[in-house]
């Protein structure tokens, strides 16, 4: 078998939509292309009938009830709701809410324009490892803490947080608190569900489960109600909670993406776990190389891989690796010329923050892709190191930090 | 984003990479930038009758870093100290065609000259 390049080895950023999935969206763009909301023709019953279909399929992944899903634009949007419509809505049992330093800035965001609004908002710095216990959360909690959001698998380092623990612990100290799950990276990757966790609210994304870019969801619990305020006001969509005209071809190819990863979940960790630690072990044939985040399997999700090659920068070493399509945690290959906040907030140095390298293996990955991604890195590192002076004098060993840099 | 033909040659062909003995008295060292930056770089001239006979450097940076410092390195080589020390880095972006968001490495480059020549009358004051 060949290779085909350039390869994708970036399933945290997004995933392909699987072929299976493709083949039930197309009928909803061109045949029954009729609106959700039209109650008096055969059109609208169609596309009706087909989006129930799907909230059934995408809450069944999650073991919530079909009535519970509320369709968005994105996980994004997903995250928006839940905080600020909780926030809103609970407004006058307390205005604190507890978050995570390493959450998407989906979440982060949100939570700085409450701050803006008079919120008050705790964010947790995790371990070392990228783990936060339940001890952390209780003890940030107050009288005024009406929620509670935290990621069940980060984007960058796959950590995969023990929601069910933190949920057990928040509801225990306050059941009237609420617990919203950021599932994006998580959801049909590692098993998860809605009553274990005690989730009140859990925010999904169809394009990180080989479904569609372009729709997401929020499951809402019902019992018992959790109430939240809308951030898009119209025609009273989805029971009030997202108005505007559903996207039924890609919210038909959600449900199917949501079904292919609950029926394939189990054999599909396993195999991805298999390429993952195939890839560490070549990798780590590397001197100075860090993983970032735990390796411990519970905690990670099975296709991530962050790892810092000291002494390379990332976005060179990306350079380098110009048909691999992987991401970089090095401030050269963001907007912000900061490096990756989430590896800052591990306490990651700066330095090896630069040097990170995130590998997102997924379903469409094969073991000779991964051969060919290992040979490629090691040389990569070597070819660069051979150029870092960084990498020579530590060869030499001088100590680093003994050397006055100058910052520019 | 796309690198242009010029930065993506000098890093897959960089020039003059290489270190001389930091102690050798016809030579000048310059080591600019900070790890937690994400890039150094460290350029090196050799001084013979006040004019550069030879340059060599290593950087940890992207792309546009290390084709910055290795562009350096051949546009110094032959001059005369105050000749060097005259090179602006704008002149790096231009023959790079560096992105705005990059004319941070060319001023890490022209800092490394200047460094280098620093060191090297330094080491002759005496």
């Amino acid at each position: 078998m060949s290779l085909k390049l350039p390869l994708f080895m970036d399933n945290h950023s997004t995933t392909p939509v699987d072929p299976r999935v493709l083949e039930t969206m197309i009928p909803f763009f061109t045949q029954q292309f009729g609106n959700a909301a039209s109650r008096n023709h055969v059109f609208g019953w169609q596309a009706e009938a087909a989006v129930e279909h799907a909230r059934t399929q995408v809450a069944a992944l999650i073991g919530g009830d079909g009535k519970e899903i509320v369709w968005t634009s994105g996980a994004t949007e997903a995250n928006n709701l839940a905080i600020k419509g909780a926030a809103s809505f609970y407004k006058k049992q307390g205005n604190h809410v507890i978050t995570v330093e390493t959450e998407h800035k989906s979440v982060l965001d949100t939570c700085k324009r409450l701050e803006r609004e008079g919120y008050e908002v705790t964010y947790l710095r995790p371990q070392k490892d990228g783990i936060v216990t339940p001890e952390m959360v209780t003890a940030a909690m107050t009288d005024k803490t009406v929620l509670v959001s935290i990621m069940l698998a980060n984007n960058e380092i796959g950590v995969v947080q023990d929601v069910n623990a933190i949920g057990a612990a928040i509801k225990a100290k306050n059941s009237k608190c609420l617990f919203h799950i950021d599932a994006v990276q998580g959801a049909g990757k590692v098993p998860f569900d809605v009553n274990a966790s005690k989730a009140d609210l859990v925010a999904l994304s169809a394009h990180k489960m080989y479904g569609p870019k372009g729709v997401g969801a929020l499951w809402v619990r019902r019992k018992p109600r959790v109430r939240i305020d809308p951030i898009i006001d119209g025609g009273g969509h989805e029971r009030g909670m997202r108005s505007g005209t559903l996207a039924v071809p890609l919210i038909v190819g959600f449900g199917k993406a949501a079904e292919l990863a609950k029926e394939e979940m189990g054999a599909e960790a396993i195999r991805l776990a298999a390429l993952r630690d195939r890839l560490y072990r070549g990798l780590s044939k590397l001197p100075e190389t860090y993983v970032n985040g735990t390796m411990d399997p519970a905690h990670r999700l099975p296709g991530n891989l962050n790892i810092s090659f000291a002494f390379v920068e990332g976005e060179s070493l990306l350079m380098a690796l110009k048909d691999v399509a992987v991401s970089s945690g090095s401030a050269c290959t963001s907007a912000s010329l900061e490096p990756s906040y989430v590896l800052r907030a591990l306490g990651t140095g700066d330095e090896l923050a630069h040097s990170s390298i995130r590998f997102g293996i997924g379903r469409f990955n094969t073991e000779e892709e991964v051969d060919y991604v290992i040979d490629l890195v090691v040389k990569s590192v070597e070819k660069l190191r051979s150029l870092s002076p960084l990498w020579e004098m530590h060869q030499e060993g001088i100590d680093l930090n003994s050397i006055q840099w100058t910052p520019h | 984003m796309a690198y242009s033909d010029k930065v993506i040659d000098h890093y897959e062909n960089p020039r003059n990479v290489g270190t001389f003995g930091k102690e050798e008295d016809d030579v000048g060292t310059g080591l600019v930038g900070a790890p937690a930056c994400g890039d150094v770089t460290r350029l090196q001239i050799k001084v013979k009758d006040g004019r550069i006979e030879d340059a060599k450097f290593k950087t940890f940076g992207c792309g546009s870093a290390i084709a910055s410092s290795s562009l350096a390195t051949e546009m110094i080589k032959g001059m005369t100290l105050d000749q060097a020390a005259e090179i602006k880095n704008t002149q790096i972006v231009e023959e790079l065609n560096l992105p705005p968001v990059k004319i941070h490495c060319s001023v890490l480059a022209e800092d490394a000259i200047k460094a280098a020549i620093e060191d090297y009358k330094k080491k002759h004051q005496r």
